[in-house]
């Protein structure tokens, strides 16, 4: 390979990088928020993903909505769902030993997961073409029009995200709880409803990346949901648990690096790369590039 | 206006509150002295809402708030300024002060009430963009109080204000307790500097493991040999 073939290869593979990566990103911000305020790694969350991609589905296949009206209603009824598991599963056990939630939610998980098959089938469906594909070639990069949907999707919504945390009194709540809950309580914040908010922002964020996906490779199944959660959860820790823009940045970090990986060694490689960043980041800085030391309240 | 009346908080079995009952009339600057871990803070999150008690009556202006969760006696008009302060440490000055007017939506009063804080506080008005957790010990204190005093309680709970601060500023600290008090709030301060918390105080309370031992007008509590030899050093 010269050195310009290897040039033209490294842009290309950033490219996918960056449109993979976002929806790690997306995943990702679900477990990190929720994270931040009740300190469970919720499980459940890949496959609230891919319920999110079969809500699109049943959308777009059933009730021929097109591609915004099918991501907003997969938004909403996942948001909807992942209040009620937080509701039926999880409050319950607030006072319960981290582990005893932890149990839960791989619970919840196997549950989504073969109560899907039994529902929807364990057969793959086929996502309908949302759009026609097309492909634009900019000076010999390739960049097809999902990629392209799935960045700006992925983009505004994350602004958005940003916007609601910072700026609004819910988010404002949000923050509040997560830094020290008894001292938002004392505030006067309804400390069960900013977690069942949290719930429903965090699984909307993944049913739009479960839609992206659906929209980008086609296929679904109720198991689609696995390794993108474990991956997703590898790029909370990488930009740091709990930490919002930690979860964005570690997504397309390891978007990227999976892509070069796929790219430039081999797509087998690939998820090993994704579980070696874990290792190391664990090894070497536990706390995520953007954590700030471990500090467990008290 | 508060009246808790036998009432008994466990934390797991550890029982910590041991049948306690005491009141705050309404204007009045009520002090709860005693030694660490005689269970003061625990009196003051039960107050709060933050935990409940097993048994017993809490009654707020004539309705019970015992057990009800913590942002319904906020509402109520109970603020409480905790141990420690508990800022929002990754939070501006300005957002803390906001999230004290959580439970409100009157923008206007919000605002005025503000200005009334900074009046109070005049280096919160120039730190209000600085992160919570950058403030010095004092500004922290004076932070929480602010913050507190944003949701406009009737009766204010101040947990130890003066821990680890120089003594000028406690002073400090003390005179706006009493002017807070003067201007209208009600407060039932806990400390452990009962010096100074007996100097302003109307009624006292001496808690000692979870009981309360000896209660009556500050002035004279102050003049007590027990209380003398116990707390005031002689
Ligand atoms: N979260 C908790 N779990 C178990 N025991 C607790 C807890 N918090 C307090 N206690 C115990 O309850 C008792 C009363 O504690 P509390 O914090 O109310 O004391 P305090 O009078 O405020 O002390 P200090 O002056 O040191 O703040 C202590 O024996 C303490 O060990
Ligand atoms: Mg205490």
């Amino acid at each position: 390979m010269d050195f310009s073939s290897f040039i033209h290869q490294l842009i290309q593979q950033l490219i996918n990088g960056v449109s993979l990566g976002s929806i790690y990103a997306l995943i990702a911000l679900g477990y990190t928020m929720v994270y931040g305020i009740i300190k469970l790694i919720n499980f459940a969350h890949g496959d609230i993903y891919m319920l999110g991609a079969y809500l699109g589905f049943f959308a777009t296949a059933v009730f021929k909505m097109s591609f915004v009206p099918a991501l907003i209603t997969a938004m909403v009824g996942a948001a909807i769902c992942g209040m009620i598991i937080e509701r039926l599963a999880y409050r319950p056990l607030r006072n319960a030993p981290k582990i005893a939630v932890l149990i839960t939610a791989i619970g919840v998980s196997l549950l989504l997961e073969y109560g899907g098959m039994l529902l929807v089938s364990p057969q793959p469906r086929t996502f309908p073409a949302v759009f026609e594909a097309q492909t634009y070639n900019f000076g010999g990069f390739v960049v097809n029009n999902q990629q392209i949907v799935i960045l700006a999707v992925s983009v505004l919504l994350m602004i958005v995200l940003t916007y609601v945390v910072n700026r609004t009194k819910v988010g404002k709540a949000m923050r509040a709880c997560s830094f020290d809950t008894d001292a938002a309580r004392l505030m006067g914040i309804d400390v069960n409803r900013v977690i069942s908010f949290t719930f429903g922002i965090g699984s909307a964020l993944a049913a739009a990346a479960g839609v992206l996906v659906g929209v980008y490779y086609n296929s679904i199944d109720p198991l689609m949901g696995i390794m993108p959660g474990l991956k997703a959860f590898v790029a909370a820790v990488l930009g740091g648990i709990g930490v919002i823009p930690g979860a964005m940045a570690g997504g397309i970090i390891l978007g990227v690096v999976e892509a070069l990986v796929s790219g430039f060694i081999s797509s087998t490689f690939r998820d090993a790369a994704a579980f070696a960043i874990l290792i190391i980041i664990l090894l070497f800085k536990p706390s995520g590039i953007f954590g700030k030391n471990v500090r467990e309240k008290v | 206006m508060l009246k808790i009346e036998n009432i008994n908080v466990f934390y797991g079995a550890i029982h910590a509150i041991k049948g306690i009952s005491l009141e705050v009339n309404e204007g009045q600057i009520v002090t709860l002295i005693g030694a660490n871990g005689a269970g003061k803070s625990t009196i003051l999150r039960t107050i709060s809402g933050l935990l409940k008690p097993k048994s017993g009556e809490i009654t707020f202006e004539g309705k019970g708030i015992a057990g009800k969760p913590a942002q319904d006696i906020v509402k109520l008009g109970i603020s409480q300024v905790p141990e420690g302060r508990r800022v929002f440490a990754n939070m501006t000055v300005l957002e803390n002060l906001e999230l004290g007017a959580y439970i409100r939506s009157d923008k206007q009063g919000i605002k005025d009430d503000m200005e009334v804080v900074f009046q109070r506080f005049p280096r919160l008005k120039e730190r209000l963009t600085q992160l919570a957790g950058t403030l010095s010990g004092g500004e922290q204190q004076m932070l929480a109080m602010g913050r507190a005093l944003m949701s406009r309680p009737r009766l204010l709970l101040l947990d130890e204000p003066s821990m680890g601060l120089a003594p000028l500023l406690v002073k400090e600290i003390f005179s706006i307790i009493k002017d807070i008090n003067t201007t209208g709030t009600t407060i039932l301060l806990v400390e452990q500097n009962a010096n100074m918390a007996l100097s302003i105080a109307h009624q006292a309370y001496v808690l000692e493991t979870g009981r309360i031992t000896l209660s009556g007008d500050a002035k004279e509590l102050a003049a007590s040999e027990e209380v003398r030899k116990a707390y005031l050093g002689g």
